[in-house]
């Protein structure tokens, strides 16, 4: 599985009746609270074995599955 | 020097027009100058804080920078020599490095506050205890006088530091315009905390004379003063009383909580009015710090609207980075692994709730009572959060009902009534009394109580009482036609008699109805001595 798809995996266990393809204001919008927030940077540190810090953890980051991927992929190299 | 006193409007007409004959390019050194001059005014000592505090997180920012900057360009030379390995391990002793500049400034700040802000309580429960112990030593307080504003200009200062450490700011590397950042005067009473994101350019900018701004701006500083001492002064005589004497309990214990309400909100968006138009006045956007706060139908609501610049540095300087941190992480996968997925996810929230509104709390005040006013907002909050699921059946088996404005209603007074509730804690001498007031409410409620000899007691006239009716009134249609978009904006449009019909009651009911007696000295703004 493509770490985007990884990804929606964990999104869509969250709130599963968002349109993760099209939605690009998760924070904004409020769609996302801070349970979630938190939920997803942990799972993320998980899945992907990252360290998500307060440099990253910024709204535009976490506003769409496709900042989301590219934050991720970012971290994943480094 | 009082935000609502004749030296405040002569310094600022000086300030106004000497900041539009000068050239632009020293507009800002004009504001430096002002502030510190402001400040001194305040206490001749004070400057010197206000400097200290400014140079350390000057110095540990470009500090943290440069550090920064060494890592790219070391890594970015070396890429093709250094193993994966090599380059993590470089980058985590540039990090520790960082962190440890970074802890520095953050200590030396937090610790002036602590010694002028927390000194004397520490004393005073190091000497409880001691006296529960049996010993006959007592510490001498220290009898500090704590600098004006020091709480928010070192969490503005702060909060900068922090965003230049997490790469979401470059450092200010001219000394006189950071300088600048943390002193400007507007903001120096009563904040708002503003991050250097939102302030710095419209600070440093050269702004030409725009008298739409002058207007606003005085329309705005106005609109403060009328809050502030045809409202708040004059209802504060009566919550005075009400609170420092606990016969007025019971039903009483409703009123000061609805009198306060009043005060507060009137004394402290006055005050933020007058900050906000001051700054407009001079060309310069300061963010709004509070958007009908009363309108708010619950808890979470009510903190997105009340005191926003406060909220959001604790939401964004301590709950986040303490909720996502490493530990914090391992923390939640050990739970997970004992008690679950249900704990696990709550853990990292509800720490981190508990952590930030008890930092709220003790910012707020040295002593037990704000404490316990942090911790009981922290607590209402998460069980607001777990009871959720439970307003969704409800909003699922009346939809009509949710919908309607009567339940508006009712949330917004409940909201009212909670947040008043908790604020009994800011009201009585100490945590025990506080409790035994709030109960007496329900155990001893007799509305026959409140006659209305009992009301003139309370140290006002059937007039003040009026003016003080007729202001929260206005204050409630203001808000009211706010929800539509700016209220200057829409008085604007209306024909000059009814501009200058508005402009002139408001400052007739100023001059007129402002509480300028006795009490007037006293009536310090509430947060002034933070």
């Amino acid at each position: 599985m493509s770490t985007r798809e990884t990804i929606l995996d964990i999104l869509e266990e969250m709130h599963s009746d968002v349109d993760y393809d099209t939605e690009d204001k998760l924070v904004t919008n409020k769609i996302l609270d801070s349970f979630d927030l938190v939920s997803l940077v942990t799972e993320l540190s998980d899945e992907f074995d990252i360290q998500i810090t307060a440099k990253d953890f910024v709204e535009e980051n976490f506003n769409s599955l496709d900042t989301l991927t590219a934050m991720v992929e970012r971290l994943m190299e480094e | 020097m009082l935000l609502t006193s004749y030296e405040f409007i002569i310094f600022i007409s000086i300030c106004f027009v000497l900041y539009y004959i000068l050239p632009k390019r020293f507009q800002w050194i004009l504001l430096l100058v002002a502030s510190y001059v402001f400040y001194f005014m305040a206490g001749t000592f004070y400057p010197l804080f206000l400097l200290a505090t400014s140079l350390i997180t000057y110095t540990t920012a470009i500090l943290i920078e440069k550090r920064a900057k060494k890592e790219k360009a070391y890594i970015a030379q070396h890429k093709e020599e250094l193993s994966r390995e090599e380059k993590k391990a470089y980058k985590n002793r540039s990090a520790k490095a960082k962190r440890r500049i970074m802890l520095i400034g953050l200590l030396l700040c937090l610790g002036i506050l602590a010694v002028f802000k927390y000194a004397d309580f520490t004393i005073d429960n190091i000497n409880f205890v001691l006296t529960a112990i049996g010993s006959d030593r007592e510490l001498d307080y220290l009898d500090l006088l704590l600098p004006m504003g020091i709480s928010f200009y070192t969490f503005q200062s702060l909060g900068y530091l922090l965003d230049v450490y997490w790469e979401k700011v470059q450092a200010q590397r001219n000394l006189p315009k950071y300088m600048l950042f943390v002193s400007f005067f507007p903001q120096l009473i009563q904040g708002p905390i503003s991050r250097y994101s939102d302030l710095a350019r419209t600070l440093y900018e050269q702004h030409t004379f725009n008298w739409k701004n002058v207007r606003f701006g005085l329309e705005r500083i106005l609109w403060g003063y009328f809050k502030k001492l045809v409202v708040a002064d004059t209802i504060l005589t009566a919550v005075s009383v009400i609170i420092t004497d606990e016969y007025y309990n019971g039903a009483w214990v409703l009123v000061g909580i609805v009198f306060y309400g009043i005060e507060l909100y009137a004394d402290f968006t006055g005050g933020i009015d007058i900050t906000i138009g001051v700054a407009q006045v001079f060309g310069i956007k300061v963010e709004e710090n509070f958007i009908r706060p009363y309108f708010s139908k619950n808890i979470a609501e009510y903190w997105r609207r009340w005191h926003i610049s406060m909220g959001t540095w604790f939401r964004d300087y301590i709950f986040y980075p303490m909720s996502i941190s490493k530990s914090m992480n391992s923390l939640t996968k050990t739970c997970k692994k004992k008690f679950g997925k249900g704990v696990a996810k709550r853990v990292p929230v509800y720490l981190a709730t508990m952590v930030t509104w008890f930092a709220t709390g003790i910012w707020h005040g040295a002593s037990w009572n704000f404490v316990m006013w942090g911790v009981m907002n922290g607590v209402v909050i998460l069980i607001s959060g777990e009871l959720e699921p439970l307003y969704a059946k409800f909003r699922a088996a009346f939809p009509r009902l949710v919908k309607t404005r009567f339940y508006d209603g009712f949330q917004v007074i409940r909201t009212f009534l909670l947040m008043g509730s908790l604020r009994l804690f800011d009201c009585y001498r100490d945590v025990p009394l506080s409790f035994q007031m709030f109960f007496s409410m329900f155990r001893d409620f007799d509305l026959r109580a409140l006659t209305w000899e009992e009301f003139s007691y309370l140290g006002l006239t059937w007039q003040q009482y009026l003016i003080v009716l007729v202001g929260t009134i206005i204050m409630f249609l203001v808000s009211m036609a706010g929800r539509k978009g700016s209220v200057r904006e829409q008085l604007s449009a209306k024909p000059y008699i009814v501009k200058y019909a508005v402009f002139v009651i408001l400052l007739f009911a100023v001059i007129l109805f402002g509480s300028y007696g006795v009490g007037y000295d006293a009536a310090q703004f509430i947060y002034n001595q933070f």
